[in-house]
């Protein structure tokens, strides 16, 4: 259930933070989905437009099209891997094809258990440690298959992010 | 705060964090508060200093010693050897490709000492959370001078006298921007800092934002104050946290110090800015777009003119510059235009940030007069190929550019030799690529990448891209035709030709580019069903050569899928159907028993 207080104070403080409001629904939507964790609820995405004034068509439009939000639930990890050429040519395509495997989910999908999600994103600029991919707020670079692995094992085990 | 003896200048930039900073700079720490050394050494985290391939990485004032890829041990050998007892220790130096290793690898190794640095002139070199460093390196000095002794069309004169061009891609020249903006009717103008830095491959805003956050602010008054605007937004992608942190705080810092605010230092001037967040969308760099996330909308392009010069955000007259333009703008002020001059070319002045990146020894950010050849930048300064292969090719401006072929590379690079390729400058970001990466590989990738940031508003970029998409997916699964390449040409050229914004626009340009230089490659797929370059897993096999073999099984344990099977001693095998070819069994091999073959 969500809670329409926490929402509404969350548009209040967006609101203070901005000095032309007719431009704060994307970071207004940030901090929502900062509050659920990583996705905006259909319900909390309502309650923003009632708050803003906007219609509803309007928050839906802007939550589907930029691809760091979500109105699905995403899992504990999310983890975002860079599929652009400098991450390509020095072995991005096997590390996504481990990550395919071993999570057993494609592009866009959520592990069962709740914990992962796969997701790509657009150049990290991290490109002189190439190939890269983001867990949540962390960076890995230099990847290898092996190390992909075992950073998988390593969260499925409950260990921490580094 | 006593001048320390000692300052230890740690970097902290993404990729060096990514190797393991953090716990290098605690390890330092540490011992440093073991041996009570905390009133002599000061520890700097700075930001990106350039040499990602060497990282995480540090240097030692007043000696200037340089050490790379270090560890927590290494922080701990550093305080108790060179710290404490005065000797440098050598194994975590840089070795030159003649096997010596130099403590002053800042100044001998030519990744270092051939850069010119006026963009970068402080990343590396001091604590970007620190205003006062900023303000020791002249920092806010252009403002004051602006503010004092100059009138606004004085400012805009010296920016266009100085010859700068828009750094993050079409190279349009500043200060006529800021002059057309200027002149245009408006209640209301806004600056607008472009640092939705999506190019793959190219990371130098990112390393001005995280590493000089307060040149971007300071230039952004410069330029308000020029086109006439009190209010500044700063576009930021949401994949730089980082950035996004160290802005905030030096826009506070800034407030401050009353460099940003109401009435700056005394003057009649008051400017503020706000910091506004994509939420990732490839095609929020493009102005128009950005213009539209900003006013919170889906960041979709729309036609021009208007220019938003002329009509920007909400309307106004709005100018938007590109991270590494804005940077240079204080060094113009203060040095003058005659000085900016005289660095690079006629047409482009000044220097550029290259990002380089892929099979490249020395991965990272270098600052280079423009004009230098690339021979020189992927040679001299690059290091070569990391990969013992010759390079193939590089790749400049991303998704919008084109691939160079190596017996191009004595081109100078600067905006109109690069276009004269069929390439880009861009943002700057060079691919590097060798005799393993397959062109039509290359060329299907970055149409993948438009196809999926494609807004989706006009019907050539959105259809378009994805059928020639799909005519290279035949191609590189080994289902191409030859009329396939005649299709795929003018599809591009009536995608060129009919796009709306500058995404669609230049979408088939790494398609026309590589259709150029290696036409020979294409063909091989379509009528040999052949990769050349091995790289195309639907039209490659894994063999095993028996007489190499000797039954190790490292092979077979490595596996993913378990494709390889033999029994200890014996000569193994790879079944082709089970084979997701991921190479792994090539890496682990120390027999070169295994090699890739294409019909």
């Amino acid at each position: 259930m969500v809670d329409r207080e926490k929402v509404s104070a969350l548009v209040e403080k967006a609101k203070l933070e901005s000095l032309e409001e007719k431009d704060i629904l994307i970071n207004t939507l940030h901090k929502i989905q900062d509050y659920f964790g990583n996705y905006v609820p259909v319900e909390a995405a309502e309650i923003v437009a009632e708050e803003l004034g906007v219609p509803k068509s309007k928050v839906y439009e802007v939550l589907t099209f930029y691809t760091m939000f979500s109105i699905k639930p995403r899992g504990k990890y999310v983890i975002r891997v860079c599929v652009n050429l400098p991450c390509h040519v020095t072995g991005g395509r096997e590390i996504v094809q481990i990550l395919q495997e071993s999570l057993g989910v494609n592009f866009g999908e959520t592990t069962k258990d709740g914990l992962f999600t796969l997701e790509t994103t657009s150049c990290l600029g991290l490109c002189g440690v190439s190939p890269v991919i983001m867990i949540n707020d962390q960076y890995y670079g230099d990847l290898t298959p092996r190390k992909v692995k075992e950073l998988i094992e390593n969260l499925r085990k409950g260990g921490d992010e580094r | 705060m006593p001048l320390a003896a000692t300052t230890i200048l740690i970097c902290a930039g993404g990729a060096c964090i990514s190797a393991g900073e953090e716990s290098v700079k605690q390890a330092l720490e540490k011992e440093i508060e073991k041996y009570a050394l905390g009133d002599v050494v000061r520890v700097v985290e700075t930001g990106c200093m350039g040499a990602c391939s060497l990282g995480p990485l540090m240097v030692i004032y007043p000696e200037g010693v340089f050490y790379q890829k270090l560890t927590p041990q290494a922080a701990k050998k550093i305080v108790e050897e060179h710290i404490l007892k005065g000797r440098i220790v050598k194994e975590y130096l840089y070795k030159m490709p003649t096997g010596e290793a130099v403590p002053e690898a800042v100044e001998k190794l030519p990744f270092f000492a051939r850069q010119v640095k006026i963009a970068t002139r402080n990343v590396g070199y001091i604590d970007p959370l620190n205003i006062e460093e900023y303000i020791a390196r002249d920092g806010y000095f252009a403002l004051a001078k602006v503010l004092k002794q100059m009138s606004p069309e004085q400012v805009i004169e010296e920016v266009k006298k100085s010859g700068l061009r828009g750094r993050g891609g079409a190279g349009f020249p500043t200060g006529l921007k800021w002059e057309l903006t200027r002149k245009s009717q408006g209640d209301k103008k806004y600056i607008v800092c472009n640092a939705d830095e999506g190019d793959p491959g190219a990371f130098m805003d990112r390393s001005v934002l995280e590493g000089d956050p307060h040149t971007i602010l300071e230039a952004m008054a410069i330029g308000g104050f020029a086109i006439g605007a009190n209010q500044g937004y700063i576009y930021v992608r949401a994949e730089y946290p980082l950035a996004i942190e160290r802005l905030n705080i030096a826009i506070s810092q800034a407030k401050e110090y009353g460099f940003l605010g109401e009435k700056i230092m005394g003057s009649d001037f008051s400017f503020h800015i706000e910091i506004r967040i994509g939420a990732g969308a490839f095609v929020c760099g493009e102005e128009t777009a950005l213009i539209a996330s900003i006013e919170g909308k889906r960041g979709q392009p729309r036609v021009k003119p208007p220019y938003p010069a002329q009509s920007g955000v909400w309307g106004r007259p709005t100018v938007i510059n590109n991270v590494e333009t804005l940077a240079c703008i204080p060094p113009i002020i203060t040095k003058g235009a005659d000085w900016f001059r005289s660095i690079g070319t006629e047409k482009s002045p000044g220097t550029k940030v290259f990002a380089l990146a892929g099979k490249i020894t020395n991965t990272g950010l270098v600052e280079v007069p423009m004009g230098i050849t690339l021979k020189e930048l992927l040679y001299e300064i690059g290091g070569g190929s990391s990969t013992g292969k010759k390079i193939k090719a590089v790749q400049t401006g991303g998704p919008s550019g084109g691939c160079i072929p190596s017996e191009y590379f004595d081109t100078p690079v600067d905006y109109e030799s690069l276009q004269k390729l069929g390439a880009i400058m861009g943002s700057g970001g060079m691919i590097v690529m060798d005799e393993d990466d397959c062109m039509v590989d290359v060329a299907r990738f970055f149409l993948e990448f438009t196809v999926d940031e494609s807004c989706g508003k006009c019907t050539p970029c959105r259809e378009g891209t994805k059928q020639m998409l799909k005519i290279l997916d035949k191609i590189t699964a080994g289902e191409g035709a030859e009329e396939d390449l005649q299709e795929l040409e003018n599809l591009a050229t009536v995608i060129k030709d009919t796009s709306l914004c500058g995404l669609g626009q230049t979408a088939p340009n790494p398609v026309l580019s590589t259709l150029r230089y290696y036409h020979n490659e294409y063909e091989a797929h379509v009528k040999e069903k052949r990769c050349p370059s091995l790289k195309c897993k639907q039209l490659i096999r894994y063999v095993i050569d028996s007489s190499k073999c000797v039954g190790c099984t490292a092979c077979a344990r490595v596996c993913p899928v378990n494709a390889i099977s033999g029994e200890v001693r014996k000569v193994h095998q790879i079944d082709n159907e089970v084979c997701i070819r991921c190479g792994s069994c090539i890496e682990v091999c120390r027999f070169g028993a295994i090699s890739k073959v294409s019909p």
